[in-house]
């Protein structure tokens, strides 16, 4: 294997013992990992299992406790991303770092420690993105680019730079699969060049197809080296978390025919709230009881501003463009809509679905206060903690929610315990709507089967349920039906027996329905 | 070498419990180096500041006169920093509400009866609460820094008090000068325990203040929505709590309450209005609401040994002669440490040498 060096050849990098302490927690717990010139390295590993912490140390962004790093052979410490620069170690990160304001060719000038003019970088670019097939106008301001295009400014700026490493931070999960088709070949062509990539991801398919090699994180440590391509997605994925991994089981939608409609949203617009986020364009779309319906789409196209709008957190002008179980709600607050039987779940776990520094118990209170009033609270609106203290263990006890105490605080909790009881508060309402922004979003595998299983098992029950999310995998373990959005416009659902990969995924890239051709996929 | 503050993955209860004492022990420390630096002794100018005025009745009751203000003003701004308003205008709020409650006494000396004390108790809340309304307008309407706006409007009020006591509002039978009329005997709010000393009813208003808020902070759906919106608006929003109705309500609470500290003040200490009321109760009660690590039962305690320290002042002056102003800084460095006990509990210092052994090679 890859891991002992053969015949004499220096690997480009080895990493021994390396080692990162946060308080009390082992990030990184003495990680071995070494990557041969010309490999296409893949770091595979669940969420917090410590991937960006240790290329944040290769990066030189985080310095380790302990441990060496080992360049072409001899020993460096790497205290800052301009050093691992110098070396010939690149980075493209998972959020970009671009202003949307600047161009292209300005972006790129920012993270050049030289002085070149604009212009001959600018030239640079262009000559190197036609080389490598990822066409770029380095004119282009980029708050009008979309996200792959903003990935490849990303890329060529790392390109420019001619590292010998370069390490790529889940850069799929933004793209559309044609847009990442696209990436991968260029990747294969950086490798035929003799450079190595060090790749990150969770996604098992792509790993398996592309990297020669693949390093297994857990809870910080290395479980495994392995050659991905002779595993199978589940064995990989079972090194990753440790445990059989059971997919949701999505039965049947009822028998007797579908259910009442209980979403409906009519020509929905919202202009955009600042210049840079996407205004609605004239959205419709119905879920029924006892369905689930997804919607599909790269991040950044409308999908928050989305959720606002259905949830209540803004109003819409026109009381009719959101109905719920028949009643018009445009005009009424969240917690009005939450009355109607509506139950939301938001994209974000900390600040937004729950407040980090209140315990469990208290949150509980955030999204039903109004609708469970006369159990939680008393006369002169006095909270009566101990009708709230049952509720809260009840829900983690459904939900099988881990913590350290009997009631931590919301931020003691990893995201897939957190999700699983900010889910579970609504769940226990039983609603009769539920709508629900990234429900898996940074949890274990573990979580997720369990909150998608859920998601599926309420919607059986009668509820109508809407699923906003960038995983397409899960939408379609989950949904009856896939809309995808795009640039804020919302397509017409697909059901899911005739909803196929590719044809969403040319719709994430804003091809037109009825209209699918294959020279838009990359654009 | 820099130094780094890292968070703490969990913070001690029990210093939490402990911090506002250490940082008193540290004040006494560090007010008593610096009295040595003056040339004094520091063990004499510590018994005259903390222990001397404890020691008569008379001086108690003097403490419950200085103490109420702070206790009401403070507990009002403990709603006000919980929900992230920073109303630093308390000071001019107590003023307004002196200035609003002494109309019935001075505008209209000849109606007197029992109504007049209610009344003007009434008139100041709105005084005070009216002029806290100003910041949390232009905040919620212009998105204008409260902080700023409310420190402001102290100078704003200050001055026209100043003129109303020169101008219109002067005593006609005052010999010209800056005072309003004596305010007459049902204007006069009355003296809890008249035997044994002046201490007047602004007490029993403090302490019912901050039992009322520490209810409605610790035990109501209100209380929740304060500490929601002020830990995270976005989550706030989430839970369908208006943040702009929740600036109102802070700064109104607060304006209020220092309103009513500041009629209670002038009708029940001062008997009349002056150009100057108040020896910056408005802005010492910053210091008390942070003591009382902004729980208003946390507030009685603060309020105590903040009025102590403005006793201790005037009797270290007249046994020590020792200057006013360093009263002042005494205040100041105990708001100094207690923030800097509280921050240590949430974080811990580092220091992060840049030079380590595995370099260069």
């Amino acid at each position: 294997m890859a891991n002992t060096p053969e015949n004499g050849a220096i690997p480009l990098l080895e990493v021994r013992g390396l080692t990162k302490i946060f308080g009390e927690l082992r990030a990184c717990d003495a990680v071995d990992l070494v990557v041969a010139k010309g490999e296409i390295h893949s770091l595979l590993g669940e969420n917090g299992a410590g991937k960006s912490t240790l290329v944040k140390m290769l990066f030189g962004s985080l310095e380790p406790n302990a441990g060496t790093i080992k360049w072409n052979g001899e020993a460096v410490s790497i205290r800052s991303p301009g050093e691992a620069r110098a070396l010939g170690i690149g980075m493209v990160f998972q959020h970009f770092s671009l202003f949307e304001a600047l161009t292209a060719a300005e972006n790129i000038a920012l993270s050049l420690d030289s002085d070149t003019p604009i212009a001959t970088i600018a030239e640079k670019a262009k000559s190197l993105s036609e080389s490598y097939g990822l066409p770029l106008d380095p004119y282009s301001l980029v708050g009008d680019l979309s996200v792959g295009e903003r990935q490849r400014i990303e890329i060529i700026r790392c390109l420019l730079q001619e590292p010998d490493l370069i390490i790529l931070d889940e850069p799929t999960s933004v793209l559309t699969p044609q847009e990442a088709d696209k990436l991968f070949e260029t990747l294969e062509r950086l490798r035929a060049e003799g450079k190595s990539i060090l790749y990150i991801s969770h996604r098992l398919e792509e790993v398996k197809r592309m990297c020669d090699i693949a390093t297994v994180l857990r809870h910080g440590k290395v479980v495994n080296h392995c050659d991905p391509g002779k595993e199978t997605a589940a064995s990989l994925a079972n090194m990753m978390v440790g445990e059989e991994v059971t997919n949701a089981a999505r039965t049947p939608p009822a028998e007797g025919g579908r259910g009442d409609i209980l979403i409906e949203v009519k020509n929905l617009n919202r202009p955009p709230a600042t210049p840079f986020s996407i205004p609605l364009r004239d959205i419709s779309l119905d879920v029924r009881g006892g369905e689930v319906i997804g919607i599909a789409g790269v991040a950044g196209n409308g999908q928050g501003e989305f959720f606002e709008a259905v949830s209540g957190e803004v109003l819409q002008d026109e009381p009719g463009s959101v109905r719920f179980r028949g009643q018009d709600a445009g005009k009424l607050s969240i917690t009005q809509r939450r009355l109607q039987g509506v139950g939301f779940v938001p994209e974000e776990r900390l600040g937004h679905g729950a407040v980090p520094e209140m315990r469990l118990s208290d949150n509980l209170l955030l999204s039903r206060h109004s609708t469970d009033s006369t159990a939680f609270l008393g006369t002169l609106g006095v909270i009566r903690g101990d009708a709230i203290a049952t509720s809260a263990k009840r829900i983690s006890t459904d939900m099988d929610v881990r913590k350290s105490g009997e009631d931590p605080e919301a931020a003691a909790l990893s995201g897939g315990n957190l999700q699983k009881y900010i889910i579970g508060r609504e769940l226990d309402r039983e609603p009769a709507v539920m709508i629900v922004n990234q429900p898996t979003w940074g949890v274990d595998a573990g979580a997720a089967a369990r909150i998608r299983q859920s998601l599926i098992d309420l919607a059986r029950s009668g509820s109508a349920v809407l699923v906003i999310s960038q995983d397409l995998d899960e939408l379609f373990e989950v949904c009856d039906a896939i809309a995808v959005m795009h640039n804020g416009e919302l397509s017409e659902p697909l059901a899911i027996g005739d909803a196929t990969f590719e044809k969403i995924g040319l719709l994430m890239g804003g091809a037109e329905p009825g209209h699918v051709e294959h020279d838009r996929g990359a654009s | 070498m820099r130094i780094e503050l890292t968070k703490r993955p969990q913070h001690s209860v029990l210093f939490s419990v402990l911090s506002p004492f250490i940082a008193l022990a540290l004040t006494m420390i560090a007010g008593g180096l610096l009295f040595a630096a003056l040339g004094k002794n520091p063990f004499d100018a510590l018994y005259f500041y903390f222990i001397d005025p404890l020691r008569e009745t008379w001086s108690l009751h003097e403490l419950a006169i200085k103490a109420a203000p702070l206790i009401l003003i403070a507990v009002g701004l403990a709603v006000c920093f919980t929900s992230n308003n920073w109303n630093i205008g308390a000071e001019g709020q107590f003023i307004m509400g002196a200035v609003v409650g002494s109309i019935p006494p001075v505008l209209f000396p000849d109606i007197q009866i029992f109504l007049v004390l209610p009344i003007m108790m009434a008139l100041g809340m709105a005084g005070g609460a009216a002029y806290g309304a100003i910041p949390a307008l232009l905040k919620v309407r212009f998105n204008t820094n409260e902080i700023l706006s409310s420190l402001m409007l102290v100078y704003v009020a200050q001055l026209f008090l100043d003129w109303l006591v020169r101008g219109p509002w002067r005593n006609p039978e005052g010999f010209n000068f800056p005072e309003t009329r004596q305010f007459h005997d049902y204007a006069v709010l009355p003296e809890i325990i008249s035997s044994s000393g002046r201490a007047h009813w602004g007490f029993v208003f403090a302490l019912v203040a901050a039992l009322v808020v520490w209810f409605m902070m610790s035990k109501t759906l209100k209380g929740y929505e304060v500490r929601v919106l002020g830990q995270s608006p976005r989550a706030g929003r989430f839970a369908g709590f208006s943040s702009s109705k929740m600036v109102f309500f802070a700064f109104l609470v607060s304006g209020g309450l220092a309103g009513l500290a500041g009629i209670s003040e002038v009708s029940g200490a001062i008997g009349q209005l002056r150009p100057v009321i108040s020896p910056g109760y408005g802005f010492t009660a910053i210091i008390v609401a942070f003591l009382g690590r902004l729980n208003p039962l946390g507030i009685v305690a603060a309020g105590l040994i903040l009025a102590l320290s403005y006793l201790g002042g005037e009797a270290a002056q007249i046994s020590l002669g020792l200057s006013d102003k360093a009263a002042r800084v005494f205040q100041g460095m105990l708001l100094f440490f207690v923030l800097a006990t509280d921050t240590l509990i949430h974080y811990r210092i580092k220091l992060v040498m840049r030079s380590r052994a595995s370099g260069g090679a």
